[in-house]
């Protein structure tokens, strides 16, 4: 691999530049209008724009971006998380042109990224997994047939889906005749296909994932994260390990995980997501991931591997370079999303100009991000700013280290421009439970001294 | 008769449409109540229903399906009574 295209935007295309860049491999961008002057265009050794601001116009359009690739002289292409990273078609397109794709085969990504599909793997593979439909059903009138079956309450996916988008919970079949068509076309919006998939839900379930690595033969697990702390069933702080599990589970899990891979030749870095019972200790697989995952720097600070490096080397043909005794988890990872939201308004997203912009740093503070001073968020993307992860020999101190880590984080409006613009920091938002969302204000309004007293500390001990 | 213009109240991509296979929510010509859905703005990849907020009749939309819309942007006009 000497020159890689990374057909993403954001802090992912950032991360996997400097991951490419650590291994001495070339690195092009690609970007809508919108992005021309984004930080990973600037970052990359060359860019190639693939189209007007809507993604479905730009970041989502396949044949843009294997041109590009085309016309920049890239050998590879790294998908990222979101846009394009999961369609089967994309990783097909990009072999068919000559290029080597990081990320696991066509094949895999249909037969694992469809969840109907890959609970069929699971269940063959021995993983047990939850009640829920066999396959995706497209009407109304089906879905309240199959949760008559499962028994309510009931949760709604996007049979294609990915990220919460989509996703309902439903207590009765009043409900279910209500939700249904909504989650649908969302899904259709999304992904393009707008089939559902109904499972029981689980009310006192944390949501648990491992992380693997595979080479097409063989297959490692790299323990799991936590991702039980959600808002409207997106993530806001995630954590490796998990806090709430033993270590019987633990072995348990982490071994489903790895045998699944092994048993469909996964290629790359992928993600076993459990549904972990808190009442009953049982763990039922709900899907893989078969991309690289927003929280992954939790896993890295755990472990000391860098998994976009190891996924570089898998698709250069490397076979793994850990073998599963060798990969020990020590201390404490814990990331915050910072997006921008406005939780004033219900946490409606607000993008905007931004002014000023201080990262947290320091022993042990990571920050993935695309932001930095005069930057615009623009209202085609995602609200994702940055992610602040943090190291702690243990939980609590990686919990006090996050409140400093936090308190240290600034980003303010433009002055020059009104409207729906970011304020202050991460601190005010950021209490017990609650996620830790920048602070945006609709009038331009610049920061005061006096956020910082007001703030109140992160509490996120059990 | 009053004219009363229906303001994005977010900026992003503006929809006539539930979903790409569905009618328009409204017509030009067509009598709506304040509260019915005349577009959809997608921003940041959530979608936000706008509401006539006047009832009356749709005069006309200002703006072209799948264009990108300010906040605060005129998108329709409703004739109010």
């Amino acid at each position: 691999m000497k020159k890689l295209l990374v057909a993403n935007r954001g802090e992912i295309a950032v991360r996997i530049i400097r991951a490419a860049r650590d291994l001495g491999i070339a690195t092009v961008a690609v970007h809508s209008t919108a992005d021309a002057q984004a930080r990973h265009v600037r970052l990359a050794d060359a860019a190639v724009e693939i189209g007007p601001p809507p993604a479905g116009k730009s970041y989502l359009v396949v044949d843009a971006i294997v041109e590009a690739a085309r016309a920049a002289g890239a050998d590879a292409v790294h998908p990222g998380y979101g846009f394009l990273s999961e369609r089967a078609a994309f990783a097909a397109a990009v072999l068919d042109a000559g290029l080597a794709f990081v990320g696991p085969d066509a094949a895999v990504i249909d037969r694992m990224g469809d969840k109907v599909r890959a609970r069929q793997v699971a269940a063959a593979a021995g993983v047990p997994t939850v009640p829920g439909t066999a396959g995706g059903v497209d009407d109304v009138s089906a879905a309240v047939a199959a949760a008559a079956e499962i028994g309510y309450p009931v949760m709604l996916k996007a049979a294609a889906g990915g990220g919460g988008r989509g996703i309902r919970v439903v207590d009765d079949e009043a409900g279910l005749r209500t939700a249904f068509p909504d989650a649908s076309r969302e899904a259709a919006s999304a992904f393009g296909d707008g089939r559902m998939y109904l499972e029981r839900f689980v009310r006192r379930a944390r949501h648990v994932e491992v992380q693997v690595l595979g080479d097409g033969t063989d297959a490692v697990h790299l323990f799991e994260r936590e991702c039980s702390l959600q808002r409207r069933r997106q993530k806001v702080v995630e954590e490796a390990l998990a806090p709430g599990i033993d270590a019987g589970v633990r072995d348990a899990m982490t071994a489903a995980a790895a045998r699944l891979a092994r048993e469909v030749g996964y290629r790359s870095a992928g993600t076993v997501e459990f549904l972990v019972d808190d009442e009953t200790h049982e763990f039922f697989f709900i899907e893989m991931n078969t991309r690289i995952q927003v929280e992954h720097p939790t896993t890295e600070l755990v472990t000391g591997i860098d998994l976009v490096t190891e996924q570089l080397r898998i698709a250069s043909g490397e076979p793994l370079r850990h073998a599963q005794d060798d990969i020990v988890a020590r201390g404490w990872a814990m990331e915050f999303r910072v997006n921008a939201e406005d939780p004033a308004r219900g946490f409606l997203p607000s993008p905007g100009k931004v002014g000023r912009v201080e990262l947290p740093a320091g022993p042990w503070v990571r920050v993935d991000t695309w932001l930095e001073p005069d930057a615009t968020v623009p209202p085609f993307y995602d609200s994702l700013l940055a992610k602040v992860v943090v190291w702690g020999e243990d939980r609590e101190s990686a919990i006090r280290r996050s409140r400093r880590a936090l308190a240290e984080f600034t980003v303010e409006a433009s002055r020059r421009r009104s409207g729906c613009t970011p304020r202050s920091s991460t601190r005010s938002g950021s209490r017990r439970g609650s996620s830790t969302p920048a602070r945006w204000s609709s009038g331009g309004r610049t920061h005061d001294s006096d956020d910082r007293r007001g703030a109140r500390p992160l509490q996120l001990g059990r | 008769m009053t004219r009363h213009e229906v303001v994005s109240p977010i900026p992003g991509v503006f929809y006539r449409k539930p979903d790409p296979d569905s009618d328009v929510f409204a017509k030009e010509g067509q009598t709506v109540g304040a509260e019915d859905t005349v577009c959809l703005v997608e921003v940041m990849k959530s979608f936000h229903q706008v509401p006539a907020g006047a009832a009356g009749t749709v005069v006309e939309f200002l703006v072209e399906n799948e264009d990108v819309v300010d906040a605060g942007q005129p998108v329709a006009v409703i004739e109010a009574g």
